[in-house]
């Protein structure tokens, strides 16, 4: 299923320290390799298999401009595989909302606790 | 006030819910596992519970309905109870039974669903992990049809995909 894949990608991709800094580093503005390079000891071919790892997974794209080819964030991805676990969130924390009621009035109503004691 | 729940991914097939709750481990265990309680928070809004059969011992099966009050359309999960250590642990199958639903999900291996309970200073930990059949299921399972609000549709999100590119 394609959006499965995607969120593959997405989480295969931020499941890595120095891929999540380019990240928040390309989340200031976008950035050429030798430039992301700079804050890691880490060659520039190390980095830019991390960047071919981020561009397949759509986090990230490279703007074509021809002496700088900077990479720039593409954050719709980002979003999807965010907003996927926040729904799933959601939906659990709902029932849960549900039960802290149900287990205040058990706790605030003796008399009914008495009752349904085993 | 209970801090809200958090999510993790354990592994590409697996989600793990854990939650705080202001009461005793027992009550907890209780509102999971007694049926008049189950019914009371366990759902969706604007679903009722008609069916909510269990029988929670080890090889005890469960059945769960919730029907719609806008269109009475029903769906549900079943199962059995592979461990049940009162008041601390209940491991159990979860087959999706599509019942009136136009969403499907592959017949094949249940989802494992583990709930574990500890309580410390009358403050009771829940730790829930479902374990799916495979990586597709566990996406699957967020596009349920469930709450309007919740409704998502990756048929949607496919088109939009293609309409950026």
């Amino acid at each position: 299923m394609q959006s499965s894949e995607h969120l593959d990608l997405t989480f295969a991709a931020l499941a890595d320290p120095t891929r999540r800094a380019i990240l928040a580093r390309l989340a200031t503005g976008e950035a050429t390799v030798t430039e992301l390079a700079e804050p890691f000891e880490m060659s520039q071919p190390a980095i830019s298999k991390h960047l071919k790892v981020l561009e397949r997974a759509g986090l990230i794209s490279m703007d074509v401009d021809a002496q700088r080819r900077p990479r720039k964030l593409e954050p719709k991805r980002l979003e999807e595989a965010v907003d996927w676990i926040e729904r799933y969130r959601e939906i659990f924390e709902q029932n849960y909302q549900r039960l802290d009621a149900l287990l205040e009035a058990l706790q605030t109503k003796p008399s009914r606790r008495e009752r349904t004691k085993k | 006030m209970p801090k809200p729940a958090e999510v993790t991914l354990p592994s590409d097939r697996e989600v793990r819910v854990t939650r705080t709750f202001n009461a005793p481990r027992q009550l907890v265990w209780d509102a999971h596992t007694k049926p008049e309680l189950l019914q009371k928070w366990q759902g969706y809004d604007g679903w009722d519970m008609p069916v909510r059969d269990m029988d929670v011992r080890v090889g005890g099966k469960y059945k769960w309905r919730w029907r719609s009050r806008e269109d009475g359309k029903q769906f549900g999960f079943s199962g059995t109870f592979t461990e049940v250590i009162v008041p601390s642990k209940i491991v159990h199958e979860q087959y999706y039974d599509q019942g009136d639903m136009d969403f499907a999900m592959p017949v094949g291996d249940p989802c494992i669903v583990s709930l574990e309970l500890s309580e410390q200073n009358g403050v009771t930990t829940l730790v829930c992990n479902l374990k799916f059949a495979s990586k597709e299921a566990r996406d699957d399972a967020v596009s349920t049809g469930m709450t309007d609000g919740m409704e998502y549709s990756y048929t949607r999100l496919d088109d939009t995909f293609k309409a950026a590119a």
